[in-house]
């Protein structure tokens, strides 16, 4: 019998380092083509990446797109934040009944793809320019709808794990109003759940590509598609800088989950 | 809720529980006007004409342009999703097999909830630098075995292209939808099996493979779900023509040449909703069935 197991691990190593050489090839292959299709020729690709002046002479449209990124991601968690966090403790406070559409409402985003909201949202973004101008920015509104699914079972998860209810009671009984229960008292007990909720906005935002290309809004997305038409090295190159970026957000992400987890 | 609300009176009780509905209101509003609003304009606007309800979008929907649209869409959407099902699962059970708590594990996961997003216009251009006409791939191939990948025609920009691209996000997302579902497979099963005599084949055919195949039937579905709603990948990729749904669906949205073309928008939108949600329920079901056994 215990030969019989012996010999099912060693072919189950064999097995395993098989799968994982073949599949980290394809995995990895790509990554390193973007090193060396960027370091072809005189190189100077990265210099000039990482020389905002530089940069933002040389591709202005890139700079831009950059910058509208970073403002719509910062702006996306914190209008997600605002809307969803009151949302999620009031219900489970006062409207129990209510939560489950809360949730529906919530997920319904993943079961409706990018490519056909931005088919119905042309018309809402018809009155979105009429009253508040065609800027970049204003998309934070259409991102807070993508993100919803995700930020909204962080933070519910965060709620699950804080009995809300006895720490609403006890802050209400000594005579805090609701603004300070939010403030001071939920808020801190989720605050990994926020951020983990925040990050998860941070990482889908700067890859968002379908609504503002459709909507005629730039983004780093888009920059990066139009420069490809005219450099396709400096393309690759903010290409796999997004990608890292991206990487490293998700990777904290990943960690932090881990250690909320271990401390439990 | 504890016992106070039945000694208020009835007037104040409603007051108060109008009172509660207001602290929702921004959520609902803001969820009207960005959410339901744009779903509504898609399900009536696939119905209106010029000269208000009609059927005329939704059956040029059985154009034979169109249909082929829908037809490569879900050829790509379920080969995509196979050959990513297949392989996920794979490394998967690789994963399971090894420490719980490894270093291997960890990384793998992590690495998996990154690549799963990991879509859109970086991602084509991941493949243009390694497998596009002087990538790093066809350049060193050419050179070196003389070999040339695209002797039959640059295909890359093309469905088997795309199902290629399609793939690296489709292995990372059932690895981590499919791995809950190995982990609760539990080795007293696969004792109890070689207790009674059975083989490794036997565990696999009658006790494994019946117990996974829910989930991993679900977990396809979910992938076919994601190939079938992708549209930016394809769109930085395909400049020319729109072999799929979603580039139909910008080519109908960007034209200002033929009116009309913006409610056969709406209703190939609205065909993608459908499909989608026929996938996504046929997803619940399934999943409720897999909580059973591996919850």
């Amino acid at each position: 019998m215990a030969g019989v197991r012996q010999s099912r691990v060693r072919r189950q190593r064999v097995f395993r380092w098989v799968v994982l050489v073949v599949l980290g090839l394809f995995f990895l292959l790509p990554l390193a083509a973007m090193v060396e299709f960027t370091t072809r020729g005189d190189g100077n690709t990265w210099s000039l990446l990482v020389d905002w002046p530089q940069l933002s002479a040389t591709y202005p449209d890139l700079a831009e797109g950059i910058a509208a990124s970073l403002e719509q991601a910062l702006l996306t968690a914190l209008l997600m934040l605002v809307l969803l966090v009151p949302t999620a403790v009031w219900v489970r406070l006062r409207l129990p009944g209510l939560r489950p559409l809360v949730e529906f409402i919530c997920l319904l985003p993943l079961t409706i793809p990018a490519i056909v909201l931005v088919v119905g949202l042309a018309p809402v973004y018809a009155w979105v320019n009429y009253f508040l101008g065609g800027s970049s920015l204003t998309l934070v509104f259409a991102y807070t709808i993508l993100v919803l699914p995700y930020a909204y079972r962080a933070i519910d998860a965060g709620l699950s794990a804080i009995d809300v209810k006895t720490l609403a009671e006890a802050a209400r009984g000594l005579g805090a109003g609701w603004f300070t229960v939010m403030v001071r008292v939920v808020l801190p007990n989720i605050r990994s759940a926020v951020l983990s909720a925040a990050f998860l906005t941070v990482a889908l935002v700067l890859g968002e590509f379908t609504i503002a290309s459709l909507l005629n809004r730039t983004n780093l997305q888009v920059a990066i598609n139009l420069l490809g038409k005219s450099s396709a090295t400096m393309s690759v190159a903010v290409s796999l800088a997004a990608l890292v970026l991206a990487f490293v957000l998700l990777l904290i992400l990943s960690l932090f989950g881990d250690r909320r987890k271990a401390s439990r | 809720m504890t016992s106070i609300p039945t000694r208020v009176p009835r007037g104040r009780l409603r007051i108060t529980h109008f009172r509660s509905l207001l602290g929702t209101v921004p959520f609902f509003a803001y969820v009207a006007i960005f959410l339901v609003i744009p779903t509504l304009v898609v399900a009536i606007g696939a119905f209106t004409g010029d000269g208000g309800f009609t059927f005329s979008n939704v059956t040029a929907l059985g154009d034979a342009y169109v249909l082929d649209a829908f037809g490569r869409s879900i050829l790509l959407s379920a080969v995509s999703a196979l050959i990513g099902a297949v392989l996920g699962a794979v490394l998967a059970y690789v994963l399971v097999t090894a420490k719980p708590d490894g270093l291997l594990r960890r990384v793998v996961t992590a690495a998996s909830g990154v690549l799963a997003q990991f879509g859109g216009v970086t991602l084509a251009f991941a493949f243009l630098a390694t497998i596009g006409l002087s990538g790093f791939v066809t350049v060193f191939l050419r050179d070196h075995l003389g070999t040339d990948i695209y002797a039959n025609g640059v295909w890359l920009f093309e469905l088997p292209g795309l199902m290629l691209v399609y793939t690296y996000f489709q292995i990372p997302l059932m690895v981590i939808v499919f791995l809950p579902a190995l982990d609760g497979i539990k080795p007293q099963w696969r004792e109890a099996t070689e207790s009674l005599g059975g083989s490794t084949w036997h565990y696999w055919t009658r006790v494994a493979g019946p117990l996974l195949a829910p989930a991993f039937l679900g977990s396809a579905l979910l992938l076919f779900a994601n190939a079938f709603s992708a549209y930016a990948t394809a769109a930085a990729l395909v400049s020319q023509g729109s072999p799929i749904v979603p580039l139909q669906i910008r080519g109908a949205l960007t034209s200002e040449v033929v009116l009309g073309q913006q409610n056969l928008g709406k209703a190939m939108a609205l065909g993608m909703v459908v499909v989608v949600a026929v996938v996504m329920t046929l997803y619940a079901l399934l999943q409720r069935r897999t909580a059973k056994w591996l919850g």
